[in-house]
């Protein structure tokens, strides 16, 4: 149970992050992990509640204060192996998680919130250097094959649960490369690729099979997959992004940001990208004020933007929130972002007009400050903007998976255009049609990785069920 | 076979849980010397002693008493003579007293069995003779019931040599009649029942009020009817119900008491049955059974085993000696020859356990004996005409104090005997010397033991699976239904430690029949324990009494008196097997050259089988155990270790029982020992089921295998070994605690006890493996059970991914996701605080459908019911408001101490506002809550500002007085002002959390706020006992409510129980006791803190109890008179609409407030260390605290409104509609979960069948009769000093009926006064006579109480600042100091004051004195015990275990024989000599009444012992007192001074404090 009074006695240690001027050289990550002693100390914070929130609060259900006190009494091995028994990737969600665990922690009612997400990070990272992280092939193989289209984080949890459980899994991705967001809308910064690069060489280890370029319903028939396996899992993104209709919109130098970011990324792979979009010396605009938005932010900073502005068409959230009446969920409020802190104003309730520019090419951008009220947007009359923008990237969220390989299965969808599936009782995860599931963004929507991974997990188990009538593998 | 209405048993009532206790007493002439006046005397104690028993519902209708005598053979002579009956000369002809139906061709019946009988067995039938009474004071329920009432006269055979082989052949002749009148068709001997058969003695008793025997029997009016001896019996009973049969004296006993182990007991009787045989009864003994009948008392068992035991040889005090033992293994003061008595017959046969005062009679020799812990008062005394008093208490006949030569007591474990035909009293020491001494035990002893722990060392490693490898290990473990938390709070501080861990804030997990998760079967039963009508011991404090030897292997013949060559027998100190002792125990037959013989029996089978193949495994174990013994194997050893992926344990509990059972049922089964081996113990609860289950030692392999792995867990550097030791130490511990919880002393008696209930197994299940174990809702059976053990034993050798490195989580001791099902979930509490906080109704709404629909996962039997309409839907605006409808709740009782000052106040004002009630919890309370609110003052101005971390603004009207005032154990804070500013006074019996255990509040804990609230020190620990000291019965209990109603009038008196089975029958006698209230909680409730196995394991759902409790009180009619409140982990609206339905008027909350203000369920309460300051003294983390009145208040209020939208829903416009109505509760039909499908709930939904007119709620209040108390008159006499503090002297007699004396005096002084009282001596009461109990209660400061005569038991309970003197009456002629003055339990609870006793008082002197100063001179056993402050001086002997549990305060003792250290108990004091004045540099202030002063650090002892020894002298005149300062220099090096270790830590920190603040000044 870590150390009874250590709430009471350490405060919390965030990671460290290299300086501005530094970090802004290269397209490295920039937070080394907590050493191992500070780890320590950090884990010895956690209460060991009789009713843990984090646990609930993180959507894998990471058994939170088991490893806290795993860490505290310095036993990492066993650490992992908790933090495993829930999580097949603690190296993506250590990094890039916004940690809803944090936010649900009994110490963040009144103090600082145990560092968890810190902590998850030193354990994994610990176990890839000491070489704890190994195959698990299955033992005795079902002679199933199994396809997973997407090799997202979903895809990826998903064919990894069901591998460890004997079944012959090959994931599907229309890509160059694995991984899906994880590779190329994640920058390196946040993410370096090495870490899936591991794990794909682990699962390789555990039978999956890996097949890129390989766009189902669009350069293979749906049929020919159908056929071929014996459940088909729909793991693909929510990767159709919400456009900006104003005037000016077909200029040049305006782009969603999933045209900006994936180019930086296959540059820093090693890749030539011809016309690549720079941000180098220009006035960049960001509308958006998300993760998405964020990353472009310090993309941008790293090519040497000259300004780099970000709107955000909401109110500005509060800096705090109420939280006796939020706690423990997810409050909504401001948050800042490391890429935030390398240069970016920011600006909230703004509005974009119209773009307007010459020669085709984007030169300004006017909006208009505006109020909500029940909900609904009002102008506020002569507040307009005008400012100068080279480059304006649309990070505004993403509506939808692409239709076509829910179209070339044949999937009934929900209102959003979503993969129908429900995720408890009786057909979970399973689309309208016979053996075809769904799981992460394909079927609930744009969301964290972390989300993508608890549906990937739970998917697995239902495709298991499915197929051999009942299932070991956890929810 | 009964004259009786005792309902059969329905819904949950069964009336075999029925209690009772009394009143007892004898007369006798010591010469034998017969007279009618001894039987006008006899009746004269009933008289006076009727305020032990109790009346039912009708006023005419008494509980029972009777009075055993000689055989009156002039009576008879002459009546006979008139009948035409010859007698023979007396002793050559037996009486037999009959109740007989009253249906005559019934009633022939019988009586031809009787002639048959004795014609039989060769014995001359004399006659019959109807014997003559009037039943013309009955009430009419009496008068139904009662039996015509002959007797039969026996002729003497020629058979019989004497009177002695006369007296046994009739005996058997009652048996044997008894067994064929019970076999007659057409139920004709069903009123049959044999008072007495006997040449020597007649029992005239029946369902009578005390006053009603003489009047009724005629014969007892005959002045020709004489006799040397009267024995009487006052019964109370927890029913209603007349019962002729019932009362006491039985053949050979009266009993003031309560047989705990009587289950085990009984079955023990049966077991022996095929191995005893007797030379003296020969072949008849045989005829003898069944020797105990089902279904009779516990006193009637004890009575048939005593005559077994005296027909079978034994004499009678040989007899008692064997039944009940005293503590002779813990005493080191008990001469050779008695501990090898004991010891010798310990194998014989198990303690008949329990709190008992016993009296017994032949006829020829009249006695008594107590049990070993002294838990029931017996008092005796001498005059110079030979004439024996015993009795309950003192006074009950009027005798001239100047005749009395001797007063005295019975004490813990001793006899006292008086011999008629020798005519002499025979004391304790000389009686059992001359048994100990009669027969060479020491040498029979050493020539016939092993111990195993002295055997040589067998081969461990022969053993199977010596050592498992690590992935064996995990998945042996698995098996065996390991979880991490069995790691990690179960063995880990059990290993570290040797102590089991503690947990905090209840149980609100699924119970296992309604877990989706595979349990063990051990989880499916709950531990039994003592509430009301036998008290709990203290297993640490009062550790003298308590044994855990165990005897493995065959039992000796019981009967086997003449043997000279002693049977053999194994022991062992304590039952829990190392894996050392194990391997001896394999090998014994080796060790001991084939004299022990042992065979391990496999319980394993193969898993290919299925569940199905359990059946059969088991029913092979019973036939290999049969062959086991007739192949003359001694040791039975159940080993599951042969465990593996392809073979299965049956689980150990369930073959140790089955096999158990089945040799009890062969006869076999003290032919054989019983050990268990296996892997699947692992916790205290798991080892004391398998002894109550008839291990008489057990292996826990598997638990020794995990923690040689646990190095994790464990210090660094503890060896494997040591690890192991201090599991062992930690099960002793702990089955000491569960024994105890149920009053039970020694292992012995424990095993095969049954001391358990089962929840969710069914009965044809559990009577054939658990026969004679309650189970009340059904369930699941065999099959079931042994698909949960497949299905476990799959996971564990299967492919579980989760399962290949780790246990299951578990989740039973905190939320874990894939462990076990909570109430309590993140978004329960979320909801419930986000709602209470922003008054939002629909957040609510969201919370209690989390709660109420338990569709998907069941977690509560209620979650189980339907709700069904009453008639069609009404408006809501028509349905009773929320207003009134809050006035029902409460909140449970938490006290200052356990959670903070701010958490506790918040309640207070909130239920306050609501005109509901909050509870003080234990601890007292601050007499600045009392305090008018104007409105805006801070809470920090009214409470001190030091006080309070988180502060509030106060609304007009508010107040911080809680409604309830609790009284605990521990008693802290009970003064008459506090008394008096109740509006309920609750007496907790138990706590859902932890029934049948005390609390203990640590050091760290106890600030200087919380010091001050319970007259303690700062940073001294705290201890509750387990037991109130002064409630050992159900009539000790009536005793405490009529002192509660006697210091408050106004206020109305609850009892809180404890669900279990039987506490219906519990509650019945509450309401009998003149309670106003009583809350029944269930078992998985409670905040505080509490060892784990009792949060899980003890204690049953309210759902159970509350609908007993409704059921029984209905069926006696006595429901309307008592309100009935219901406790446990409500939460929502339809918890307590059910609530209602069940029977409840009202409802208590702990939890859901509490988490309203701000708890999160952290279970870190017993830590100190709770983040949101609500269970916590730290003043940084109450900062935290931010919970307001007005969440409390919302919460209540949406309660309410749930409330009301389901009356309307269902059609019901007033809350008292509800109450009672069970029949709108239905099972839920669709039931798909595989273990629930057995449920039946039909009798929790059942309703007495009585008349329209019985009333199913609360409409009438009790009659307290406070209106005959003396204390009227002293308040009359005493207003000039109420009203003007004018000093006056009031004169009075007093006599034993006159109870509670001061207490309602001291009532209007506090009322006046508060906790000041009045000036010193403002009012005096002169006092004549003997006082009843509880004499100078909560008596309050100024008033002096100078009793001239003797005091009963409780004298100045709860003392908070008057004076009491008691002295013998100047005519009396006995030595003061050698008497006995005042009885047991004086100054319980005590807080200030003074008192002087000039004489010997009780057992347990001043227990629980945080204030008082005493003077006394001498007391019984256990003094001082618990005691936290004050001054006690004792003038002459003590008795054993002095200051056990000792925390404060100072006792001088002087200790003539130099022999006091071995009485005392070290524990936690030290003894010093007492510093004379020379070395006195600074002498304190001595008229201090009792607080605590930093000089009693050594500095001015000398000067305060002869300041309290000369107001003795003063006081009392006491001729010890005068010696003593006569000769000052002689006497005081030979005073001890008796100083707590921590309370000398405590005070030596308050004087550098108070210098260094001088130093500052």
């Amino acid at each position: 149970m870590g150390k009874i009074t250590g709430f009471m006695e350490f405060d919390r240690l965030s990671e460290q992050s290299l300086p501005v001027a530094e970090r802004l050289k290269n397209y490295q990550e920039f937070i080394p992990r907590l050493t191992d002693e500070q780890t320590a100390v950090q884990g010895s914070r956690c209460m060991d509640c009789g009713i843990p929130f984090c646990t609930t609060g993180c959507p894998i259900n990471n058994i939170i204060p088991d490893w806290n006190d795993l860490v505290y009494r310095g036993n990492w091995k066993q650490a992992l192996d908790v933090l495993h028994s829930t999580n097949n990737f603690p190296e993506f969600t250590g990094r890039i998680c916004p940690a809803p665990c944090e936010t649900a922690c009994t110490l963040t009612i009144n103090d600082d919130a145990v560092g968890i997400k810190s902590i998850e990070h030193a354990i994994i990272d610990k176990g890839w250097e000491e070489g704890w992280v190994i195959p698990k092939p299955a033992q005795t193989k079902s002679g199933k094959k199994i396809a997973v289209v997407g090799s997202g984080p979903a895809g990826l949890a998903c064919a990894q649960q069901l591998a460890r459980v004997g079944h012959d899994v090959v994931v599907f991705e229309k890509n160059d490369r694995i991984g899906g967001l994880l590779r190329y809308g994640i920058p390196d910064f946040k993410l370096e690729k090495t870490h899936i690069d591991r794990r794909i060489e682990q699962m390789r280890a555990e039978g999956v099979e890996f097949r890129v370029n390989q766009n189902i319903g669009v350069n293979v028939p749906a049929q020919q997959i159908k056929d071929e396996f014996d459940a088909v899992v729909l793991t693909g993104g929510a990767e159709q992004p919400r456009d900006l209709p104003v005037p000016g919109r077909e200029l040049q130098g305006v782009h969603f940001a999933m045209e900006f970011l994936p180019q930086q990324n296959k540059v820093v792979a090693g890749d030539t990208v011809l016309d690549q979009i720079k941000a180098t010396g220009k006035h960049v605009v960001v509308i958006g004020g998300g993760d998405t938005g964020s990353d472009c932010v310090g993309t941008s900073n790293r090519h040497g933007a000259a300004s780099v502005t970000q709107f955000e068409v909401m109110p500005r959230p509060p800096e705090q929130e109420n939280k006796p009446l939020i706690w423990p969920y997810w409050p909504m409020k401001l948050r800042t972002s490391s890429s935030h802190d390398e240069g970016c104003q920011r600006d909230w309730a703004v509005a974009t007009k119209e773009l307007t520019g010459k020669n085709g090419k984007v030169e300004k951008l006017h909006a208009v400050r505006v109020e909500w009220k029940d909900g609904k947007m009002q102008e506020v009359p002569g507040s307009e903007i005008e400012m100068k923008a080279d480059l304006v990237l649309l990070a505004m969220g993403f509506i939808s998976p692409v239709q076509q390989t829910l179209e070339a299965f044949g999937v009934e969808k929900d209102g959003r255009g979503n993969a129908k599936a429900v995720t408890d009782g009786v057909g979970y995860y399973q689309t309208s049609v016979d053996k075809v599931f769904a799981a992460g963004d394909m079927r609930r929507g744009q969301s964290l990785v972390v989300w993508a991974i608890r549906e990937g997990r739970q998917a697995a188990r239902a495709v298991d069920e499915y197929l051999m009538s009942s299932s070991s593998l956890p929810l | 076979m009964s004259h009786s209405s005792l309902p059969v048993q329905q819904g949950l009532y069964d009336p075999r849980h029925e209690h009772d206790a009394c009143g007892v007493g004898f007369v006798a002439h010591i010469k034998g010397k017969q007279s009618h006046d001894m039987i006008c005397q006899g009746l004269q104690i009933l008289k006076n002693l009727e305020h032990r028993g109790a009346v039912g519902a009708d006023p005419l209708e008494g509980d029972g008493a009777g009075i055993l005598v000689q055989i009156p053979d002039a009576l008879f002579r002459k009546s006979c003579v008139a009948q035409g009956i010859s007698l023979p000369t007396a002793g050559e002809y037996g009486v037999g007293m009959l109740f007989l139906p009253r249906d005559a061709a019934a009633r022939a019946a019988c009586e031809q069995v009787i002639t048959d009988k004795i014609t039989e067995e060769g014995q001359v039938l004399l006659g019959w003779r109807d014997v003559p009474v009037d039943n013309s004071g009955f009430g009419e329920s009496v008068k139904a019931v009662e039996p015509v009432i002959r007797q039969v006269f026996i002729g003497c055979g020629t058979d019989c040599a004497d009177v002695d082989s006369f007296e046994r052949k009739l005996f058997v002749i009652r048996k044997i009649a008894e067994h064929a009148v019970r076999c007659l068709p057409n139920e004709q001997g069903q009123s049959f029942y044999i008072p007495s058969f006997s040449a020597r003695t007649i029992v005239y008793k029946g369902m009578l009020l005390a006053n009603q025997v003489g009047k009724y029997y005629l014969d007892l009016q005959d002045e020709i009817m004489v006799s040397a001896l009267a024995l009487v019996h006052q019964r109370f009973s927890t029913n209603t119900f007349p019962s002729w049969d019932l009362a006491h004296p039985f053949h050979m006993i009266a009993h003031n008491g309560e047989i705990n182990t009587l289950r085990g007991n009984v079955n023990w009787m049966t077991a022996r049955h095929a191995a005893m045989s007797s030379k003296l009864l020969g072949a008849d003994l045989e005829k003898l059974w069944p020797l105990i009948v089902e279904g009779q008392s516990d006193s009637a068992c004890f009575d048939n085993a005593l005559e077994l035991l005296v027909a079978g040889g034994y004499s009678l005090p040989h007899a008692m000696m064997l039944l009940i033992p005293e503590a002779w293994s813990g005493n080191p003061l008990m001469d050779e020859e008695r501990r090898a008595f004991y010891e010798y017959h310990a194998a014989l046969m198990e303690p008949w356990d329990g709190p008992a005062a016993v009296a017994f009679t032949d006829g020829r020799m009249i006695g008594a004996t107590l049990d070993r812990n002294g838990l029931r008062p017996a008092r005796y005394l001498i005059t110079d005409d030979d004439l024996v008093l015993m009795a309950s208490e003192m006074g009950v006949l009027d005798i001239p104090q100047s005749k009395i030569v001797k007063k005295w007591r019975l004490q813990p474990g001793k006899m006292f005997l008086i011999d008629l035909q020798a005519g002499r009293i025979i004391d304790d020491d000389e009686l059992k010397q001359q048994l100990a001494t009669a027969k060479p035990y020491r040498e029979w002893i050493e020539k016939s033991r092993y111990f195993l722990g002295d055997l040589p060392n067998a081969d461990i490693k022969k053993l199977p699976n010596e050592s498992l490898s690590d992935t064996n290990l995990l998945d042996t473990q698995q098996a065996f239904g390991y979880s991490q938390e069995d790691i990690k709070f179960i063995l880990a501080p059990m290993a570290t430690a040797g102590e089991e861990a503690t947990g905090s804030m209840g149980n609100d997990a699924s119970l296992p029949v309604l877990s989706g998760k595979n349990k063990v079967l051990y989880n499916y039963f709950k531990q039994l324990f003592a509430q009301v009508t036998n008290p709990p011991i203290d297993p640490i404090r009062e550790e003298i009494v308590m044994s855990l030897t165990s005897f493995i292997g065959p039992k000796p013949n019981l009967l086997g008196i003449d043997e000279t060559d002693p049977p053999l027998r194994l022991e062992v100190h304590q039952p829990v097997l190392s894996d050392e002792d194990l391997a001896k125990l394999r090998e014994i037959s080796t060790l001991t050259q084939g004299r022990y013989k042992a065979l391990v029996l496999d319980i394993t089978y193969p898993v290919a089988l299925g569940a199905a193949g359990c059946a059969g495994a088991i029913k092979a174990l019973s036939v290999a155990a049969d062959q086991a013994v007739a192949d003359g194997c001694n040791v039975l050893i159940l080993s599951d270790r042969a465990v593996s992926s392809t073979r299965v344990a049956i689980p150990a509990l369930l073959a140790c029982a089955g096999v158990h059972h089945h040799l009890v049922r062969e006869g076999l089964r003290t032919s054989t020992g019983l050990v268990v081996d296996s892997g699947s113990v692992r916790e205290t609860h798991h080892f004391a089921l398998l002894a109550g289950y008839g291990a008489e030692a057990i292996c826990p392999w598997l638990a020794y295998e995990t923690i040689a792995t646990m190095s994790d867990y464990l210090p660094a550097g503890l060896s494997g070994k040591d690890a192991n030791k201090r599991f062992i130490k930690a099960v002793n511990k702990g089955l000491l605690k569960v024994m105890s919880k149920m009053g039970i002393s020694t292992y012995q008696s424990y095993c095969g006890g049954q001391i358990f209930e089962a929840i969710g197994l069914n009965a044809d299940f559990v009577s054939q493996y658990f026969t004679g174990t309650a189970t009340q809702i059904e369930g699941i059976g065999l099959h079931e059970v042994a698909e949960e053990a497949v299905r476990t034993h799959q996971a564990a050798f299967g492919n579980d991914p989760v399962l290949s490195n780790a246990l299951e989580a578990g989740g039973e001791y905190a939320y874990r996701v894939r462990g076990e099902e909570h109430m309590w979930t993140p978004d329960v509490i979320a909801k419930l605080q986000h709602a209470t906080r922003s008054n939002n109704g629909q957040t609510y709404k969201e919370y209690a459908k989390l709660i109420n629909d338990q569709t998907q996962h069941i977690k509560t039997l209620r979650g189980l019911f339907e709700i069904k309409p009453a008639g069609a839907p009404v408006p809501l605006a028509e349905v009773e408001s929320a207003k009134e409808i809050v006035k029902r709740f409460a909140t449970g009782a938490m006290s200052l101490g356990s959670i903070s000052t701010e958490a506790h106040t918040t309640l207070a004002i909130a239920m306050n506002r609501i005109g509901g009630k909050s509870n003080t919890g234990e601890g007292g309370e601050d007499a600045m809550r009392f305090k008018t609110i104007e409105g805006g003052e801070k809470l920090s101005e009214i409470i001190g500002k030091g006080r309070i971390e988180a502060d509030q603004i106060l609304l007009p009207g508010d107040s911080l007085r809680s409604k309830i005032k609790q009284v605990a154990s521990g008693r802290f804070g009970v003064t008459a002002e506090y008394l008096s500013s109740a509006d309920q006074i609750q007496i907790k019996m138990a706590q859902g959390a932890k029934p049948g255990e005390g609390g203990q509040l640590p050091g760290h804990k106890v600030s200087e706020y919380i010091a001050k609230l319970r007259f303690a020190i700062p940073g001294v620990g705290l201890i509750s006992p387990p037991p109130h000291h002064d409630i050992y019965s159900i009539e000790d209990l009536a005793q405490l409510i009529h002192d509660l109603k006697n210091a408050n009038p106004r206020a109305s008196i609850s009892v809180k129980l404890v669900s279990e089975v039987g506490v219906g029958t519990v509650a019945a006698g509450v309401a009998k006791a003149k309670a106003d209230h009583v809350t029944v909680s269930g078992h998985d409730g409670g905040t505080g803190a509490s060892p784990l196995s009792s949060i899980k394991h003890a204690g049953t759902p309210w759902e159970l109890g509350l609908a007993e409790a409704q059921q029984t009180l209905v069926l006696n009619r006595l429901r309307g008179r008592i309100v009935l409140q219901v406790d446990g982990q409500l939460k929502t609206g339809r918890d307590v609409l059910i609530g209602a339905l069940l029977g409840a008027d009202e409802f208590g909350f702990a939890t859901a407030p509490l988490v309203a203000e701000g708890c999160i369920m952290m279970r870190k309460c017993h830590l100190n260390t709770c983040p949101v300051g609500v269970a916590t003294q730290d003043p940084d983390l109450r900062k935290k605290f931010t919970g307001q009145p007005e969440h409390v208040v919302n919460y209540f209020f949406f309660v309410a409104e749930e409330v009301r939208e389901y009356m309307a829903q269902i059609g019901i416009r007033k809350f008292n509609d509800l109450i009672g109505r069970s029949e709108l509760l239905d099972a839920k039909h669709a039931l798909a979960h595989w273990k629930a499908k057995g449920l039946d709930f039909s009798k929790i939904f059942h309703q007495p069948d009585v008349p329209v007119s019985v009333a199913r709620r609360h409409v009438e209040e009790q009659d307290h009769g406070l209106s005959q108390a003396l204390d009227h008159q002293l308040i009359a006499e005493a207003m000039p000093a109420l009203e003007n503090k004018l000093p006056i002297i009031i004169e009075s007699r007093i006599r034993n009926v006159n109870r509670t004396v001061g207490a309602m005096l001291s009532h209007e002084v506090a009322k006046r006064y508060g906790q000041a009282g009045l000036p010193n001596d403002t009012i005096t009461v002169n006092l004549q006579g003997t006082a009843g109990q509880s004499f100078g209660a909560f008596l309050a400061h100024g008033i002096t109480l100078n009793l001239s005569g003797e005091g009963n038991d409780y004298v100045g309970k709860g003392l908070c600042g008057g004076r009491i003197v008691v002295l013998p009456p100047k005519e009396c002629n006995i030595v003061a100091e050698e008497n006995i003055i005042v009885g047991n339990t004086v100054l319980y609870g005590a807080t200030s004051g003074e008192c002087y006793f000039r004489g010997v008082a009780g057992e347990r002197f001043a227990v629980r004195n945080s204030g008082a100063i005493a003077v006394v001179e001498g007391l019984g056993d256990h003094g001082c015990e618990y005691m936290t402050g004050g001054i006690v001086a004792v003038l002459g002997q003590t008795g054993r275990n002095f200051a056990a549990g000792m925390s404060g305060g100072i006792a001088y003792v002087l200790d003539e024989d130099g022999g006091f250290e071995h009485r005392c108990n070290l524990a936690m004091v030290q003894l010093e000599p007492v510093p004379d004045e020379a070395d006195a540099s600074d002498l304190g202030e001595v008229e201090t009444h009792g607080r605590v002063h930093f000089n009693h650090l050594g500095k001015a002892d000398e000067h305060v012992l002869r300041d309290m020894v000369s107001a003795h002298l003063r006081y009392t005149g006491s001729v010890r007192a005068q010696d003593i300062l006569n000769n000052w220099a002689r006497y005081l090096p030979k005073f001890v001074k008796v100083m707590p270790t921590e309370y000398r830590r405590a005070l030596q920190e308050i004087a550098v404090e108070q210098t260094k603040q001088l130093e500052a000044v």
